[in-house]
């Protein structure tokens, strides 16, 4: 395969940061594979969608963001929510459907949700989110707050009108709006050139008045310099910016898909680009990385998803009696 | 001290009360701003408040309904107006799955005080797609309020405290009653959002009612008042939450209960309020509840036949003389 993207770094990060993104990368990864097997035993239930393949796209984006900016993330949330630094308990015993769950158990996997950190869903309609995201942005824009709002979706959510329409939105008034495109190349099982006549996706949003770009989503170096260099633009003032990443699951699209619709070939193919094991490798030819330095990354991150498992296990259940709270907020009577 | 305005001139003098009074205030919609509103509710407002806060939008319901949701949750306090009902179909998706849903799904985290403003139903000649009440589907929906002020001091109150409101709050607004002109006591205190209110007292049947219908339904009271019937009134303001404690209060008055809406009639909020009488004043009631609602057409284009279509005060007093007739 080609390799169109320009932006590849040259030279290597700081040791520490290099670490921190790779252990980044792995948490999310043991996180999810530790999620896979909990949802075989029944543990998890509902629907459920793996990251696998995608990390290098949240753990690389949201290096570029502070702790006031927002994110507005899809169902495929696990890897933004851990990079965004929602606990990996409370995240697993959201899962678990508990009441430590970070959403009390009303949202699972789909719908993490953490005001404190500014992480504003886990929304399951695709293209819905780019609407709330545009919202969040006017609202720093109307109160004076230089921050950003990102807003990921997926390659099917381009063919939605509320794609088009929010771009535009947010173009016509100049707001600090950050669009992620995580294309992963296909819509559940529908592949781009199959929904998209025109499947250039930046070429999508130059056309509603954005910059744009299309970045390698399997190179975390790749995703994090990209980020960065757009975010500072949309701090800056001078609007909304699109970034496609450039990506691929590698997992099924939810825990039921039969994956009828592409060639194990492709899959492999993929694979080989696997963003943790070729960053490892850089870090290794860079020797930034030893055998001692991963072995002890791994044995950390294996102890954050035991005791992640540990909190959902021993986490309570929402007394049925509180099913109907939270519907409305409650007021104090003035 | 008491005023004479027309509904429409409320609506401004409300949405310009909430801008004047709080600058997380802000209005956008279609045609809000240099149009001056598609019923004139917001003219003047963009010369007197700004761009930044009288905001006309492009025609896109459903992003800028989301980005009021999104506004609401960053602090800010959204008035959303949306042309009509009938467009609002094309933000239902936002209003049901992200405004209904945030704070329960967010485990309680998350507040949407959006207020959004929409003109609804039929009478004035603009065929099917002008033409819908569809309050009612919007009713079914937890999550969120939804009221419609009949008369011009609710025209004036009701948003005032819909801003108040911590969750999203739909306001309808029959396009019928614009122009129509009502009593305004500049200095009483609104009534809560929740609470419907006795708009003519009376002895012998209630007529439960909303919005546009409540000028008919009175207007038929007073004709049945002429032939010695006494009918109560009773204006729901809100219909969601429904005050249950008012309609059945009412009912164990008058025994008689008729529901004047203008949704069509299956599956209707009329079906609602019906249902609740059963339940709750079964054994009160002299008669069966009756419904007035909608022939359930797309509503036409000629006047004769879009008339027919809609619930009129002819008819809501044949509805009343006929409970009554049944009287043993």
């Amino acid at each position: 395969m080609a390799m169109p993207f320009p932006c590849l770094p040259n030279s290597p990060p700081a040791r520490e940061h290099a670490l921190h993104l790779l252990r980044e990368m792995v948490r999310i990864r043991r996180f999810e594979e530790k999620a896979a097997e909990l949802y075989t035993l029944g543990k998890i239930r509902g629907f459920l969608h793996l990251y696998v393949g995608e990390e290098a796209v949240a753990v690389g984006a949201m290096q570029a963001l502070t702790v006031d900016d927002a994110v507005v993330a899809t169902y495929r949330e696990h890897g933004q929510a851990l990079a965004r630094g929602l606990p990996a308990g409370a995240l697993m015993a959201e899962m678990y459907g508990k009441a430590n769950g970070v959403s009390r158990g009303r949202g699972g996997s789909m719908h993490f949700f953490d005001a404190s950190r500014r992480f504003y869903g886990g929304h399951a309609i695709v293209g819905a989110g780019l609407p709330i995201a545009v919202g969040l942005a006017l609202a720093d824009r109307l109160q004076g707050r230089a921050r950003v709002t990102t807003c990921f979706f997926g390659d099917g959510a381009v063919a939605e009108g509320e794609f088009h329409e929010s771009l535009n939105l947010a173009a016509l008034w100049t707001l600090p709006v950050l669009f992620l495109c995580e294309n992963n190349r296909y819509a559940m099982g529908t592949a781009l050139p199959r929904h998209q006549a025109q499947t250039d996706l930046s070429r999508k949003a130059e056309s509603e008045g954005l910059c744009a770009e299309t970045v390698d989503g399997m190179d975390v170096l790749a995703v994090e310099a990209a980020t960065r260099r757009v975010a500072a633009a949309v701090r800056g003032g001078f609007g909304p910016h699109f970034l496609e990443y450039q990506t691929y699951r590698f997992r099924a699209h939810s825990m039921y898909d039969p994956e009828l619709y592409r060639t194990k070939e492709e899959v492999e193919a993929w694979k080989a680009r696997d963003p943790i094991a070729t960053f490892t490798a850089r870090l290794r030819d860079w020797c930034v990385l030893s055998e001692d330095d991963l072995g002890a990354l791994e044995a950390t991150v294996a102890r954050e998803i035991d005791d992640a498992v540990q909190t959902a296990e021993a986490g309570p259940w929402e007394p049925v009696e509180d099913l109907a709270k939270d519907v409305y907020t409650p007021v104090s009577p003035s | 001290m008491t005023v004479r305005l027309t509904y429409r001139e409320a609506v401004r003098a409300a949405l310009r009360a909430a801008l004047a009074g709080d600058p997380r205030v802000f209005l956008m919609g279609e045609d809000v701003g240099r149009y001056g509103g598609a019923y004139a509710c917001s003219k003047g407002l963009l010369e007197e408040f700004g761009p930044e806060r009288v905001r006309d939008t492009p025609l896109s319901e459903s992003t800028f309904v989301g980005a009021g949701i999104g506004a609401a949750l960053g602090g800010l306090r959204p008035i959303v107006e949306v042309m009509t009902v009938n467009f609002s179909l094309l933000a239902l998706d936002q209003i049901v799955n992200n405004g209904a849903t945030l704070r329960h799904m967010s485990g309680g985290q998350l507040s949407v005080p959006l207020v959004v403003r929409m003109a609804t139903g039929g009478g004035r000649q603009l065929a099917a797609q002008h033409s819908h009440s569809l309050e009612g589907w919007y009713a079914h929906v937890p999550g969120i309020k939804v009221v419609a002020p009949a008369t011009v001091a609710d025209a004036r109150g009701m948003l005032g405290l819909a801003l108040r409101d911590p969750d999203p709050v739909f306001i309808f607004e029959h396009a019928t009653l614009y122009p129509v002109e009502g009593e305004l006591d500049e200095g009483a205190v609104p009534l809560e959002l929740a609470r419907a209110a006795v708009r003519r007292s009376g002895r012998d049947v209630t007529v439960i009612t909303y919005g546009g219908s409540l000028g008919k339904t009175l207007e038929a009271a007073d004709r049945l008042a002429e032939e010695g019937t006494e009918a109560e009134v009773l204006d729901l303001r809100s219909l969601r939450p429904l005050d249950t404690t008012a309609i059945l209060a009412s009912v164990a008055k008058t025994h008689r209960a008729l529901v004047v809406d203008e949704g069509w009639r299956t599956g209707s909020l009329a079906a609602e309020v019906s249902a609740q009488i059963m339940e709750g004043a079964f054994y009160d009631l002299d008669g069966p509840v009756a419904r007035l609602c909608s022939v359930e057409v797309p509503l036409p284009y000629a006047q004769h036949l879009e008339e027919a279509a809609l619930p009129q005060a002819t008819g809501i007093a044949e509805t009343v003389r006929g409970m009554l007739k049944r009287r043993g």
